[in-house]
């Protein structure tokens, strides 16, 4: 540690010395308008990645000013800085190790007491700190009048008021914080005194750890062990472990004072603290009649009109998602066909042009006609949905369904969003809390009949077997996905988190942040996806100009042909399949040359292959999703699962057809 | 009416009504010994002090008040049994009627004491039925200690007059007595700043047992169905 944090110190003043580069960090609780805040300080200077060996998001941009370049990282949005989750740990570790030159605490100043919660414990860090005092304009709707100077001088640190999604504020807030670095070191900020004897305890610990070297201030340390905070227990524990039992002694005296842990003793003290100087500071005068935010929550949230808006406004994000979909991948794929000719004349109709066409240009294409008109929409609306306080809303409304699946709320949206396109879907699951939930959202969602799974069940099954068959096909799906899940939750290991969400003010969501937010994911996507779309369909054609094709039907027709019962050349377009799936269809068209399917298939048939082709894979484009959200072997695991258990359902769902017809 | 009396009538319809079905006078007679009359009269009382809900041709069933008494003295009577068999040896045919006469006069902290040294037992010597769990707010003896064992831990203190926030209505505050979960929930619950002794309203309660919004620290909140159900409160009267 101690190393570490020398190295570090040289590094500095170095950096001091040659340019004028600042380090700053945005931090705050969720939805307090930090991204908002990030992106007028960086523009498009923003690069979005994961913080070392973790999954947390790290979103850094770099800006000038005043002859300074300065680095901004914005932290996760949360609410304390304990070890409830990886973001609490990471911002603590970044803020603590990397000792950036001035945390911007963004405060919502319409939900000060909680808030401040927050700023006390980053005091606690001490840590170089200005608040951006954000949501003045919704904390005066809501008859909260915040005195900035009295803030100011209760905390003993710079106060700066912002609107954020008007821009209010932000120059000076950039100008305040250059000024409180240029100052350097002032006194001391107010922290919060505990009751007497905690402190007493602080000091006595604090004392105890003057000899060890840690990267942590001292009296940090000190609370965060009578906390009986994991972490830092373990990292004490190694230099000097009878301070760790000195601690938990303290600990036990403090519980037996006051008959609560000592934890609670002390988060107690410090929202008290909290709420103390909100009192101070703010002004309540109570709206005259419901804001018309409050208006729209309780509405949106009530038993009836709240399902009602629910199902209406899911029903226009999907009709809006696939008609401008359907519309612009049309649009798309008539402009590269037309480029067709153009690359038979340059490559020839020989293999090359096939190969180079069919193989590269063609995935390309299908990965262009989904990506842009299906993915774009999609982000946009659900940054939308995010940021207006609407999916809250949603969680709040069908936590109870979700549960059934051991899933909380939140999960619904991916998985609604999986019956348009598994890939968004995956995707979405982020806005689950713990990884744990991300993978669980994200497997029943690869499970959920996409558009081209629907293409399959209504083109097969419903037009040949008629649309009753097709309906009870896509309720057994739901049926599985219910079952699946279920046992998924079973079998991942893991503590589910219960919902436990903060209720924000509804508000017009900043459509900047929006546009960058959705920019930089598509981005992110197009580099995973696009070469895994583009490497597969390269690698079918080159099999299919190699006449491998016919081998591999050959060599998989145990599985075809005698477990499933089905015609030896199916092996073959369900490979196709995993392109994009209804491509398994319209390759059984092809090769059987006939559309008319009763002709060539039996009934049985043909639900065997609906059935195997509802589940038999994510389509190589949500392998990827997955991907690149959970690493290869979690992808590359939830894949064969489901190829295992298509084929085995097809397979059992064969010989109970045959027996009942 | 003295105590004896309600207690036995409460417990009769406990036991009578384990399944949760109502308990018709005449199997109260029976039970109790006492005629149809008497019963009859005897429950309409106990309906007017809210421990029961009674119609007279439907039958009777518990009210949360009286339920709670009933379950207290159940669970000490079956301790009582399960002490006079196991350590005093006395016969389990005489255990019942000597257990019926010192349930009455046992005190909380005798009975607590009991469940320790018998070790949290979980049935009754005579006639196995279940004994009712230690704390009120846990379903069963051995979910108590099955959850002492994973690491279960507790906020806050325990109260009388104690009710599970998903018990309020819309509308209801209350000021947060103690709260029951593992540590991360805990820790969580608390950054979220509900720790004891602060005050929550309940804004609203989804439908079909959904989550619960409250308003706590002039923010508000939203607790799933199993989280809030662990959070115990104190209800404020509304004057």
């Amino acid at each position: 540690m101690s190393c570490h944090s020398c190295s570090y110190l040289n590094k500095k003043e170095i950096n001091q010395k040659t340019s004028k580069r600042l380090k700053i960090a945005l931090a705050g609780n969720a939805n307090v308008g930090k991204s908002v805040i990030f992106n007028h300080l960086t523009g498009l200077h923003q690069h979005i990645g994961n913080w070392p060996g973790k999954t947390v998001e790290r979103a850094e941009g770099t800006l000038h000013f005043k002859g300074y370049t300065i680095d901004v990282v914005d932290l996760p949005g949360i609410y304390s800085l304990s070890t409830y989750s990886l973001e609490e740990l990471v911002s603590r570790k970044y803020i603590a190790v990397e000792r950036p030159d001035i945390v911007i605490n963004v405060v919502d100043a319409s939900v000060l007491e909680r808030n401040l919660f927050f700023t006390l414990q980053l005091m606690e860090l001490e840590t170089p700190i200005i608040i951006a005092l954000n949501q003045m304009d919704i904390a005066k709707n809501k008859g909260i009048q915040v005195d900035v100077n009295k803030l100011e001088e209760r905390l003993g640190i710079p106060v700066v008021p912002t609107i954020a999604v008007k821009g209010v504020g932000i120059t000076r807030l950039l100008e305040k914080a250059i000024e409180t670095i240029e100052k350097g070191p002032r006194e001391k900020p107010a922290e919060v005194g505990y009751g007497e004897e905690i402190e007493e305890k602080i000091n006595l610990l604090t004392k105890a750890l003057k000899e060890v070297q840690v990267v942590y201030p001292r009296r940090y340390v000190a609370i965060k062990l009578l906390e009986g905070d994991e972490e830092i227990e373990r990292e004490i524990e190694r230099i000097a472990p009878q301070i760790v039992s000195t601690a938990k002694k303290l600990a036990d005296e403090i519980k037996s004072i006051h008959g609560h842990s000592c934890s609670t003793v002390i988060t107690s003290e410090r929202y008290e603290a909290a709420g103390c100087i909100a009192r101070a500071a703010q002004k309540l005068v109570p709206p005259i009649r419901p804001t018309m935010g409050e208006r729209l929550h309780n509405f949106t949230t009530h038993k009836i009109t709240g399902y009602l808006t629910l199902v209406s406004s899911l029903l226009l994000v999907f009709y809006s998602i696939f008609t401008f979909g359907d519309y612009t991948s049309g649009l798309l794929s008539t402009l590269f066909n037309g480029l067709e000719p153009l690359f038979t004349s340059a490559f020839g109709t020989g293999i090359t042009g096939s190969i180079v066409w069919g193989g590269i240009m063609e995935g390309f294409i299908a990965g262009v006609t989904i990506v842009l008109p299906y993915i774009i929409p999609f982000y946009i609306i659900l940054y939308f949905l995010e940021n207006s306080g609407y999916l809250s809303r949603i969680a709040f409304l069908m936590d109870n369904i979700m549960h059934k699946m051991g899933l909380h709320g939140k999960a619904f949206i991916p998985i609604m969003l999986g019956f348009g396109c598994n890939v968004p879907a995956c995707l979405g699951c982020r806005i689950m809390e713990t990884q744990r939930e991300r993978l669980l959202a994200a497997f029943v969602t690869t499970l959920v009949p996409c558009a081209a799974t629907t293409i399959i069940i209504l083109g097969l099954v419903g037009k040949f077997l008629g649309i009753q068959w097709a309906l009870a096909l896509y309720i057994f799906n739901l049926l599985v996905i219910f079952v699946l899940g279920r046992l998924a939750f079973k079998v991942v290991p893991g503590e589910s988190t219960a919902l436990i969400m903060e209720m924000h003010d509804y508000k017009w969501p900043h459509l900047k942040t929006i546009l960058k937010q959705t920019w930089f994911r598509v981005a992110e996507f197009i580099k995973i996806a696009f070469p895994l779309i583009i490497a597969g369909s390269f690698a079918l054609k080159l099999a299919e100009v190699a006449g491998l094709l016919e081998p591999v039907a050959a060599t998989l027709s145990p599985i075809t042909v005698t477990w499933l019962g089905l015609p030896a050349i199916t092996g073959i377009t369900l490979i196709f399949g995993v392109l994009r799936k209804e491509l398994s269809l319209v390759m059984l068209a092809a090769l059987l040359g006939t559309t008319n399917f009763a002709q060539v298939l039996t009934p049985v048939q043909m639900v065997v292959f609906t059935l195997v082709a509802m589940f038999y894979i994510p389509c190589i484009a949500t392998i990827a999703a997955l991907v690149k959200e959970f690493g290869w072997k979690k992808a590359l695991s939830i894949t064969m699962f489901e190829i295992v258990f298509a084929i085995s359902l097809g397979g059992v769902a064969l010989r109970l057809l045959t027996l009942v017809a | 009416m003295p105590r004896k009396s309600i207690e036995d009538y409460l417990k009769t319809v406990y036991e009578l009504s384990q399944n949760g079905a109502t308990v018709s006078t005449t199997d109260m007679s029976k039970a109790l010994k006492v005629a149809p009359a008497s019963v009859t009269e005897m429950l309409k009382k106990l309906a007017d002090k809210g421990y029961i809900e009674y119609s007279p041709y439907h039958g009777t069933t518990l009210t949360e008040t009286g339920r709670r008494i009933a379950e207290k003295i159940a669970r000490k009577h079956r301790l009582l049994e399960r002490f006079l068999h196991d350590v005093l040896k006395i016969d389990s045919q005489k255990v019942h009627k000597e257990a019926c006469e010192m349930e009455h006069s046992l005190s909380d902290d005798a009975e607590e004491s009991l469940c320790r040294l018998l070790k949290h037992p979980e049935q009754c010597p005579d006639d196995g039925k279940e004994i009712p769990p230690c704390d009120l707010m846990i379903s069963s003896c051995e979910e108590c200690i099955r959850l002492h064992n994973q690491g279960l831990e507790e906020v806050g203190k325990h109260n009388q007059n104690l009710v599970a926030m998903t018990h309020l209505k819309e509308g209801q505050c209350g000021k947060i007595s103690f709260i029951r979960g593992g540590h991360n929930v805990l820790q969580r619950l608390l950054d979220m700043g509900l720790t004891p002794g602060t005050k929550i309203c309940v804004e609203r309660v989804a439908p079909l047992g959904g989550p619960v919004e409250l308003s706590v620290r002039n923010s508000k909140l939203v607790l799933g169905k199993g989280v809030a159900s662990k959070v115990f409160v104190e209800v404020e009267r509304t004057s």
